[in-house]
């Protein structure tokens, strides 16, 4: 009688296993501070510790008679930072990384619209793995091969020869600011590889945020009198936008922080990128080195403010 | 349908076919204008597809619809004077209330103090005065579905469509707005056609009523018609509950092979052995069940000949226990003849 009472309700054998789950399963803080322990012990030191470094290191300056580091707060490498020939590298990265986003968000958008809302579930991982396979091999590598299709005999200036375009492609070779002697030379070329290495980082939360909108959505539109353009800019663009605002977070980063590109192809006007590298490397000018990475950071939340004030996020 | 009323829509022969899969197919329906329609069905009867089909969404593989007279089969959704109640209700999420409602004025560029005067005169009908300034997010599911309501009804379309506007509801509220619905449709005149799987909200809110089964319909009339005179076995069991007898049980109890249908509400549970009149059907069980639901029990017997039927009683005198004591009693079940519905089954003419 009193063992069955002692039983009732509970299975019988208790494995260590199964009272180890059921201590973790009655306190479910100490299961969470387990899988949240490491990553966020990795964000806050490592991660947020360097940034932190990194603005630090900004406010100190270097003194030019010994080559030090000196460990004061000044706002001097700042003040440097602001010469005209720094400011000119900025505006320039800023300029391209502009350019890139827009040019991005144009080309994705359709492609995008276009994996999300027509293509059959079968085209639809064929274009996925179209528009990722670019990312399976070497960055470095493809940089490269760019550096072979828009160099003066490449394949690109041929093929613009053969169709007879020659003089269009030498009009905008010729330009001011964008041209150079050949597209590989020149930032038109520089825009181009961009435009190529970040694509994908634009089309997939493009193509996230629309798969986001439900078709009803789209049908009550034009249920209620509105014809396919009104829908698309009332209701499947604003919908859209937070994609396109990631996308653009994507774009406008790697490209004003790439310093490969510019570097293997385009004239030896510097990018932020190449100042940094140059800064913290031969010069040995770390202040000045982490003031230009700070120029990006400080962009990118004054745009991600102003596209919150726009209200960019309303839909998320 | 008699030519004097005004027909709101018209089906002539139309199929919708998804490759193999004949959603609709071949249906011929006239809705007058003003009606309180109900198109009723399982899921996958076509109901939503013949909607889809009057909104634009969809196309007629074959066949025309009329809207008022006038062939609008192959016109977009934007050119249809017809509004829909969707089922998740779409309301658009970077909108607020006031801005949804306005959605389909705004696109037809009627000014600014019209648009808001009609606003508030419709959020008014739908007993949502003042909400204008909300987000759909803030807002509960009964009052999402009023702002749909709302939204489509602000534009006066000759026809409204509601793709089950009620199911997403919990009962109670989706009893009240089952009244508020039709109070609204007589309120405004306009021709609703609701789609719903619920037999009970198509009884109570229809003027008339199509039934749906495997992408035709089955049977077209008013409610009660339909409930009292049910043409096929599928529209007998699918509105309301039924019971279906037919074969070697049905030629012992009415002395014929045909299948009928009598509805549980209509069998009487007496003592063996009771007498019975000439128009009166008999038979003999056994009480195998007994399911006391408060409002009324339902029976489930065993009949001597085989089979089984389904009696309900109203709880009128009886008490849980007095129900629940017949439980493997042998009893006697008696009906009236004329409640017998003798259908035809396919193939077969009564």
């Amino acid at each position: 009688m009193t063992a069955i009472d002692a039983s009732a309700g509970v299975r019988r054998e208790r494995s260590f296993g199964s009272r180890l789950s059921t201590y973790i399963y009655l306190r479910p803080n100490l299961l969470l501070s387990i899988l949240l322990g490491p990553p966020l012990l990795w964000m806050v030191v490592v991660y947020l510790g360097s940034l932190i470094a990194l603005l630090v290191n900004s406010f100190y300056s270097l003194d030019d008679f010994t080559g030090l580091v000196v460990r004061q707060f000044t706002l001097k490498t700042y003040a440097q930072l602001l010469t005209p020939a720094n400011m000119d590298i900025v505006l320039r990265t800023v300029g391209m990384a502009i350019a890139v986003t827009l040019a991005a968000a144009l080309l994705a958008f359709p492609l995008a619209y276009f994996i999300a809302r027509h293509a059959s579930p079968r085209a639809k991982g064929w274009l996925y793995l179209a528009v990722l396979l670019p990312l399976w091999s070497s960055y470095l590598v493809r940089v490269y091969a760019w550096k072979l299709i828009l160099a003066k005999e490449g394949i690109l200036s041929w093929t613009i020869a053969q169709v007879g375009l020659s003089q269009t492609l030498q009009f905008l070779l010729n330009l001011p600011a964008i041209g150079g002697p050949s597209l590989s030379l020149s930032p038109i070329g520089i825009f181009i590889v961009f435009l190529y290495v970040w694509l994908p980082y634009m089309i997939l939360p493009i193509q996230a945020a629309l798969e986001r909108v439900p078709k009803s959505l789209i049908e009550a539109s034009g249920d209620l009198g509105a014809r396919p353009g009104q829908t698309f800019r009332r209701v499947t663009l604003p919908l859209a936008f937070p994609g396109v605002v990631a996308g653009s977070i994507f774009t406008f980063s790697l490209t004003m922080g790439d310093f490969i590109v510019p570097a293997s192809l385009g004239n030896s006007s510097f990018f932020i990128g190449q100042a940094v590298l140059s800064h913290q490397g031969t010069s040995g000018n770390l202040p000045l080195a982490a003031a230009f990475t700070m120029v990006p950071i400080v962009i990118m939340v004054v745009y991600l403010l102003i596209a919150r004030k726009l209200g960019a996020f309303d839909a998320l | 349908m008699s030519d004097h009323l005004q027909v709101a829509i018209r089906f002539e022969r139309v199929s919708r076919h998804f490759g193999e899969v004949k959603a609709v197919d071949d249906v011929s329906l006239d809705v007058l204008d003003g009606e309180f329609f109900t198109l009723l069905g399982p899921s996958g009867s076509g109901k939503t597809t013949c909607l889809r089909m009057i909104a634009g969404f969809e196309r007629p593989t074959a066949g025309r619809i009329l809207l008022h007279g006038v062939d609008v089969s192959h016109l977009p959704p934007y050119e249809r004077d017809v509004n829909t109640v969707f089922q998740d209700y779409a309301l658009f999420p970077h909108m607020t209330v006031g801005e949804n409602v306005a959605y389909g004025l705004m696109i037809r560029k009627t000014p600014k103090a019209e648009r808001e005067r009609r606003v508030g005169e419709i959020l008014d009908l739908v007993r949502l005065t003042g909400m204008e300034g909300r987000r759909p997010s803030q807002l509960s599911g009964g009052q999402r579905q009023r702002v749909a309501l709302a939204r489509a009804l602000i534009n006066h379309p000759r026809v409204l469509l509601l793709d089950e506007p009620l199911g997403a509801l919990d009962l109670k509220l989706r009893q009240q707005m089952q009244l508020e619905l039709k109070a609204i449709q007589q309120r405004v005149g306009i021709t609703f056609i609701y789609v719903t799987h619920d037999q009970e909200e198509a009884l109570t809110m229809s003027d008339r009523l199509a039934v749906f089964n495997h992408g035709k319909i089955e049977q077209v009339g008013s409610p009660a018609d339909v409930y009292e005179n049910p043409t096929s076995p599928f529209v007998a069991s699918f509105v309301g509950v039924t019971n279906l007898v037919s074969g070697e049980v049905a030629q012992a109890i009415t002395g014929s092979p045909l299948t009928f249908s009598v509805r549980p509400e209509k069998i009487r549970i007496v003592a063996p052995g009771t007498r019975f009149s000439q128009d009166e059907c008999a038979v003999d069980a056994c009480v195998r069940d007994v399911i006391y639901l408060g409002l009324y029990t339902r029976y489930v017997l065993s009949l001597d000949v085989g089979g089984e039927l389904i009696v309900v009683q109203q709880n009128l005198n009886t008490t849980r226990n007095e129900a629940l004591a017949v439980r493997n009693q042998p009893a006697r079940l008696i009906w009236s003849r004329s409640a017998n519905r003798y259908l035809s089954e396919p193939g077969e003419t009564v």
